[in-house]
């Protein structure tokens, strides 16, 4: 809340060009930071917001953004050029919450200010007509002028008022928490961004693979996918490397999945591991570091048996689910270097089934549970194009090489565990198992404890804000006309919760009480505007 | 019982809750119809309200006899159809062994029995809001049919992710923020349906009918404050508790998630409402329109956001 701006002087005749300037920068900082313009900018958030949730956005799903592509190639292009896939980290959207936070800025610190002098100044005299304030009210007593206001001010004090005597009258407050509150919640906001804007600087994550027996270390080399902010050092990573050693899924008997869990060995590299469990709600949490498992399934095992003998044994790859209610799977086994020359690489592509029904030659999924794991392959011979220099995904075979002719098809087949198939030229593709994978999550985000310190501050000040109240007392006293006791005029004003009128009932009431036990004839007449 | 009994009786249960609360539409109708009450009209000096001087409806105690004995059967009635609705969510809990809300359907169910809570808390405590009472059962009997046909899940165990202690902190308070908003703007519907009464009343025209029958509005304006000024704090709450459990389920505390962000856009706009209702120039009706926006907003979130978009929060066990 802006305060009110002191009268402008008169303009001078021709104020010089810099004078003009800092006017003008003056007068905007005010609109700037005036109530109004922090009301239409929170309304502009909330606005600016709004298409992050209903447009597919790059940071939650690249592939959905892809697809929007697709389905959208004209549209499309210029929501990019908004920044409408990227909302959150658009510069627009930055520039209301920083204009947001600026304006905050420009009104919470001279409020700050305002609010320290006001703690360690008096409580301000008493204005010249009480009556008028919203709650007021006269008491008479036979008590001298100063008698009466002694028992005012010892009342008030009771009830942790600050009061100050002034001559024939008394100012009292309290509730100065509230403002506090008000102060705390606003700065921690402040607070929060600060530490929102550390964690996205300096933190990074990876997510990776690993199936039953293997593991992983905490390098980006290692990472499938990896995000990390621009001011960390790839080289200056936790020193932490996990395998996993048992997964476990269990289901309840509606197939809902009830938990899923994961024991892992972790330490630093080349060091005698810890052991611990993992799993949904459960992260392994190290002194700033997490690593959760945010999903599983299953890597079937393969052996691939040349015709001269050699033979890949027990190769396992995962297949990535793409059902996660009955967990069929599909992945790519990719063989390049089994004997052969460079143009008789060996690649499989798969479904996989934890247990598997066959309908019409079609094997589907039925149930999430390992219960009679069936795989459907077809093997390719070609040229793989793994030493080609471009990238491509280890879990499916790039369709645009069996398009083009570099791979053809040999043989396809539906295999159970310990089946086989073999291709025209002798090589034997065997289903000898699976095992099961978990997807683990590292992530590092040295500013989430600093953003929840502001949460709790901001909560805090919050209700201090919303559940205090700030209340003024006066209290002046004049001689009474016709007997020559004392007429008390009192009167209160109330910022916060509630009604107020209530409240200066009571008090008037208990200060007629106590005026009355102090005083040889109680006389008073209440009254209450 | 065995669990398949409880979450039949738990079924019927909600028929029954519908039928007492469209009963006790029905006796709040009955007493706004009968019910003929000499309105007097004071002064009202409050430091929330408008400036201007509003005629504010009394207390019951100018009621006469009949429309009051209405009032207090259609209060009784409310109050029957709470119990039943308590025990709807009471047998689910038992019948699935946790707390009954792991989807949309208990979600909802929830929310609405805190606002008629909220309610019955106001019209015992200020007599004068009893007579809102119709507006707040006609559109809780329009959510519950709706949640009925639409929104129904049999009861089920819930998912691993769901399996957590910060689902009875952070969705509980998801369920009484959310219930609280929906009687804040409630009011502020009203609020402005009002005060544009009251204009043509001071503007010498009678317009009559129900609306003369509503609580000033300056007290209407203070009703929707106040539950908002309750249900921030509690709203904040919930955002934070979700972002700490976010951090334990799903490897973030926060990833605007269509969820989070609809959840950060109702804090904002509940903030601006709170910040508007103490500057000139948006107090009263710009205001009140805020709280509006706000409900819309969280209904949106409720029900768009659940049903239509794909995140995280994909708990509706909706088919």
């Amino acid at each position: 809340m802006s305060t009110i701006a002191p009268p402008r002087p008169p303009a001078a005749p021709v104020p010089s060009a810099p004078r003009r300037a800092t006017g003008l920068l003056l007068r905007w900082w005010r609109r700037l930071t005036a109530m109004r313009t922090a009301i239409v900018l929170l309304f502009l958030l909330a606005l600016a917001a709004v298409p992050g949730s209903l447009l597919p956005q790059r940071s939650l799903s690249q592939n959905n953004v892809r697809q929007y592509f697709t389905d959208h190639p004209t549209l499309a292009p210029w929501l990019d050029r908004l920044f409408l896939f990227d909302v959150f980290s658009s510069p627009w959207f930055a520039a209301v919450y920083l204009l947001l936070f600026v304006s905050l800025i420009g009104c919470v610190l001279p409020r700050g200010l305002e609010h320290f002098r006001a703690m360690r100044a008096a409580p301000p005299p008493a204005p010249r007509n009480l009556l008028r304030l919203p709650d007021s009210g006269t008491l008479s007593t036979q008590l001298t002028g100063p008698e009466a206001l002694d028992v005012v001010e010892e009342e008030l004090r009771v009830r942790r008022f600050r009061v100050v005597r002034r001559e024939g009258e008394l100012s009292a407050e309290k509730g100065y928490l509230k403002e506090t509150g008000n102060l705390l919640f606003h700065l921690s906001l402040i607070a929060l961004l600060l530490g929102l804007a550390g964690g996205k600087l300096w933190g990074y994550e990876g997510s990776i693979l690993v199936t039953e027996g293997q593991g992983f270390c905490n390098s980006f080399q290692q990472y499938d996918t990896h995000s990390s902010g621009p001011l960390v050092d790839s080289g200056d990573l936790s020193p932490l490397c996990v395998d996993l050693e048992d997964f476990r899924a269990e289901y309840e008997e509606n197939l809902t999945a009830a938990s899923f869990t994961a024991d892992i060995a972790y330490g630093a590299p080349g060091e005698e591991g810890r052991t611990t469990t993992i799993g949904v709600n459960e992260p392994l949490r190290l002194d700033g570091d997490r690593v959760y498992t945010t999903g599983h399934g299953f890597s079937p095992t393969f052996t691939v048996t040349r015709p001269d003998g050699t033979a890949l044994e027990d190769v396992s790859v995962p297949f990535l689910p793409v059902d996660q209610a009955t967990m069929a799977s599909e992945g790519a086994l990719k063989v390049p270097d089994l004997g052969g020359d460079g143009e008789d690489q060996l690649a499989v592509r798969g479904f996989f089934a934890p247990t598997g029904l066959i309908q019409g030659g079609i094997l589907t999924s039925v149930d999430p549970r390992p219960l009679a794991p069936q795989v459907a392959i077809q093997a390719f011979q070609g040229y793989l194009g793994l030493d080609s220099g471009i990238p491509q995904s280890v879990y499916s075979l790039d369709s645009r090489q069996i398009d083009r002719g570099s791979l053809t098809e040999v043989g396809a087949a539906n295999l159970s565990v310990g089946e086989s198939m073999t291709l025209p030229d002798g090589t034997t593709i065997a289903f000898t198992g699976y095992r099961q994978f978990a997807a683990f999550q590292f992530s590092h985000d040295p500013g989430q404890v600093w953003v929840l310190a502001s949460s709790i501050a901001m909560l805090t000040g919050l209700l201090g804000m919303l559940l205090l109240r700030r209340e003024r007392v006066f209290a002046r006293a004049v001689a009474g006309a016709r007997d020559g006791g004392t007429v008390l005029t009192l009167a209160s004003l109330t910022r916060g919760s509630g009604e107020s009128a209530p409240r200066f009932a009571a008090l008037t009431d208990d200060l007629g009480a106590a005026l009355g036990t102090r005083a040889p004839e109680p006389e008073d007449h209440p009254r209450d505007t | 019982m065995t669990p398949d009994q409880l979450a039949s009786l738990s079924d019927n249960l909600f028929s029954i809750s519908i039928a007492l609360y469209s009963l006790a539409m029905v006796a709040f109708c009955a007493q706004l119809a009968f019910g003929r009450r000499t309105t007097r009209t004071r002064e009202l000096v409050g430091a929330g309200g408008p400036p201007a001087a509003s005629p504010e409806a009394t207390t019951g105690a100018g009621e006469d006899g009949r429309g009051r004995r209405w009032g207090v059967i259609a209060l009784g009635l409310t109050a029957l159809g709470a119990l039943a609705h308590g025990a709807v969510l009471i047998t689910r809990g038992l019948a699935t062994d946790r707390l009954p809300w792991g989807n949309m359907y208990e979600f909802s169910t929830a929310t609405v029995l805190v606002a008629v809570v909220a309610y019955l808390v106001f019209a015992v405590r200020t007599p004068g809001l009893r007579h809102i009472g119709l507006f707040v059962l006609a559109p809780v009997v329009l959510a519950m049919v709706l949640i009925g046909l639409f929104l129904y899940a049999e009861a089920g165990p819930l998912v691993a992710a769901l399996r957590s202690y910060w689902l009875a902190i952070h969705v509980s308070t998801a369920i009484i923020g959310f219930g609280i908003f929906f009687v804040s703007g409630i009011a502020s519907v009203l609020y402005l349906v009002r005060v544009r009464y009251e204009e043509r009343v001071a503007a010498g025209e009678e317009p009559g009918g129900l609306l003369s029958r509503l609580p000033g509005a300056a007290v209407l304006d203070r009703v929707a404050h106040r539950t908002a000024v309750f249900g921030f704090p509690i709203w904040t709450f919930t955002v934070i508790a979700g972002a700490i459990w976010a951090e334990a389920a799903w490897g973030r505390f926060w990833g605007w998630d269509p969820k989070e962000t609809w959840a950060f856009i109702a804090w904002v706009v509940y903030a601006a409402y709170l910040h508007a209702r103490t500057t000139a120039g948006w107090r009263g009706r710009p205001a009140a329109w805020v709280n509006v926006v706000g409900l819309g907003v969280m209904i949106f979130n409720l029900t768009f956001v659940n049903m239509v978009s794909t995140g995280l929060h994909s708990y509706a066990g909706v088919s």
